[in-house]
């Protein structure tokens, strides 16, 4: 049995090896074709890395679904308190802030410049109110539209300040942007299936006659294939590192410009690069595909050389 | 045992080359195919290697019904046969190693084995020593025998042969042919196509004779028979290969 096992393993290194010789021994030709899936590779990669950065850029954007429940004057803290204490245990809300009348009127004398026209006011205008912070996996308008009604049907709640409209459009924006990635990965992942069937096409007419004559000697389609499964795997990995050589390349050319950038809003804002998942994330996507492409193209025309006489 | 009954093969072009024929070939039989250009010679070898498949009649061999052998289990019947073609069908860009050892690489045999298998092949049609040559390197006769070790080096129960002597001279007919003899003095049965009516005297036991797609004559040559016992080499003269083990 590990005598079988053994020669089994012993045939996949052959195979490996064999294929991993076979494109050295073509440098040239090896090379453009990794590149020509490097570049497939780069582009839906470096449009997530875009996306990611959008994120951090523009500041969690979850925070942007953030509402404020305004109580009637004259709503007791205590009250407040236990509505606010109830809102935490629902389902869908990350946190609940209390702000006390006292505290708001504070913060807007601090933040208005008019503390002395303040200061004479006999009573305190503002009311006491919540900061309500939606959990990230629940923050889509029908899941805030919820939280909403559930305020509002409190009577001690005077209004629920909340721009739903700009939920919707940022949600909308995300969505657009997330298909858009989701296109781009599935357009450019068939074209580097295309491309690595296709040159496991050529492979297979240019080795005819080995493959007849393997055949000829009792070699099955399984044995036959596996060398080329084997260059296809190579090709997708090494388009793969090619793609991140790509977009690290790109990634370091654009940081200064656009920590400069962030400079002038401001900020301190630096560029989220490729991490290790994302590298793994982007090898493990080349392999399958270029496995997957091998196995489409021998599939197919594998089958249709058998030897002759 | 090879049994073909009432067996015809008409190609996709429209071109009969069989037409009924019907013949049986015992294990260990010794058996030349010939007949002109055409007779139906390579499509009889052709239907016992399964590279074609027969359009009317039955092939069995070993027991087996060819044409309802499944495509699944073609690669295990053809690794049981050993093919020798005119054209040799080596790998150019292999050394000569590579190429005898294909069958056993294809077949999983480990690494030692076929090591050892190679060599002794090689030693059995004289060409050890030449493993890392190219098959470039080789002369004609030289290039035939390596056909003949990988088809050997298997250990197959029936080897079969196209013209194997087609291109050489005279000699180095002689040569190939004392090779396959060997074999079947071992047990083989061989089974070889041949238009040289001098080679199927010389070393004939059994000639079917096909002309037009047709079984014309099944003879045996007794008198070539008892010449080649007399001049085949003793079963402890062989090289170190044993087949049957």
């Amino acid at each position: 049995m590990s005598g079988a096992v053994s020669s089994y393993g012993t045939r996949h290194l052959q195979a490996l090896f064999g294929a991993a010789g076979r494109l050295v021994r073509s440098p040239l030709a090896t090379f453009l074709t990794l590149i020509v899936i490097g570049v497939a590779l780069a582009l839906p990669t470096g449009l997530a890395i875009v996306v990611n950065n959008l994120r951090v850029a523009t500041g969690d954007l979850s925070n942007a679904v953030d509402f404020t429940v305004h109580f009637k004057i004259g709503t007791p803290i205590e009250r407040v308190q236990q509505i606010a204490k109830g809102a935490r245990e629902r389902t869908g809300v990350e946190s609940v802030t209390v702000t006390t009348a006292d505290q708001a009127l504070e913060e807007f004398k601090q933040a208005s410049g008019f503390g002395d026209a303040l200061a004479a006011l006999k009573d305190n205008p503002l009311p006491h109110h919540l900061t309500v912070k939606p959990s990230p996996n629940a923050s889509g308008p029908s899941e805030v539209e919820s939280l909403r009604r559930y305020f509002t049907a409190f009577p001690e709640v005077e209004i629920v300040q909340l721009d739903l409209d700009w939920v919707r459009r940022l949600h909308s924006l995300l969505d657009v942007l997330r298909r858009s990635l989701w296109v781009v990965i599935a357009v450019l992942g068939l074209g580097v299936l295309a491309v690595i069937g296709n040159t496991i096409r050529l492979e297979i007419q240019q080795r005819r006659p080995e493959i007849e004559v393997t055949k000829l000697v009792g070699g099955s389609n399984a044995f036959v294939r596996r060398p080329f499964l084997y260059t296809g795997l190579f090709y997708g990995l090494g388009g793969a590192l090619f793609a991140a050589l790509i977009v690290l390349g790109g990634l370091a050319y654009l940081d200064e410009a656009i920590r400069n950038l962030a400079a002038q809003y401001g900020g301190g804002f630096r560029l989220v690069g490729l991490d290790a998942r994302g590298l793994g994330l982007l090898t493990g996507v080349g392999a399958v595909l270029g496995w997957f492409g091998a196995l489409i193209s021998t599939g197919r025309h594998l089958r249709r050389i058998e030897p002759r006489a | 045992m090879i049994s073909f009954d009432n067996v015809a093969k008409r190609y996709p072009n429209g071109r009969e080359a069989l037409a009924g024929v019907t013949f049986t070939i015992q294990p260990g039989e010794f058996v030349f195919l010939t007949g002109r250009s055409g007779a139906g010679k390579s499509s009889v070898l052709k239907l016992i290697a399964l590279l074609e498949r027969p359009t009317r009649g039955t092939v069995t061999v070993g027991g087996q019904d060819t044409a309802r052998l499944r495509a699944g289990k073609i690669p295990a019947y053809r690794r049981a046969i050993g093919v020798v073609f005119q054209d040799h069908k080596l790998l150019l860009d292999r050394p000569i190693y590579d190429n005898v050892a294909l069958p056993l690489v294809v077949a999983g045999t480990p690494l030692k084995e076929v090591d050892r298998r190679v060599r002794a092949a090689l030693d059995q049609v004289g060409l050890l020593g030449r493993e890392r040559s190219s098959p470039t390197e080789l002369s004609v006769g030289e290039q035939q025998r390596v056909g003949i070790a990988r088809a050997v080096i298997s250990k197959p129960q029936l080897l079969i042969a196209d013209e194997p002597t087609g291109n050489l001279d005279p000699g180095l007919s002689v040569e190939i042919m004392r090779v396959f003899k060997r074999f079947q003095e071992v047990g083989v049965t061989v089974v070889i196509a041949s238009h040289d009516p001098h080679i199927v005297e010389q070393f004939g036991q059994r000639e079917i004779v096909l002309d037009a797609g047709r079984l014309a004559d099944d003879r045996l040559h007794a008198s070539a028979a008892s010449r080649m016992t007399a001049h085949a080499p003793r079963l402890a003269d062989l090289p170190n290969i044993d087949l049957r083990t």
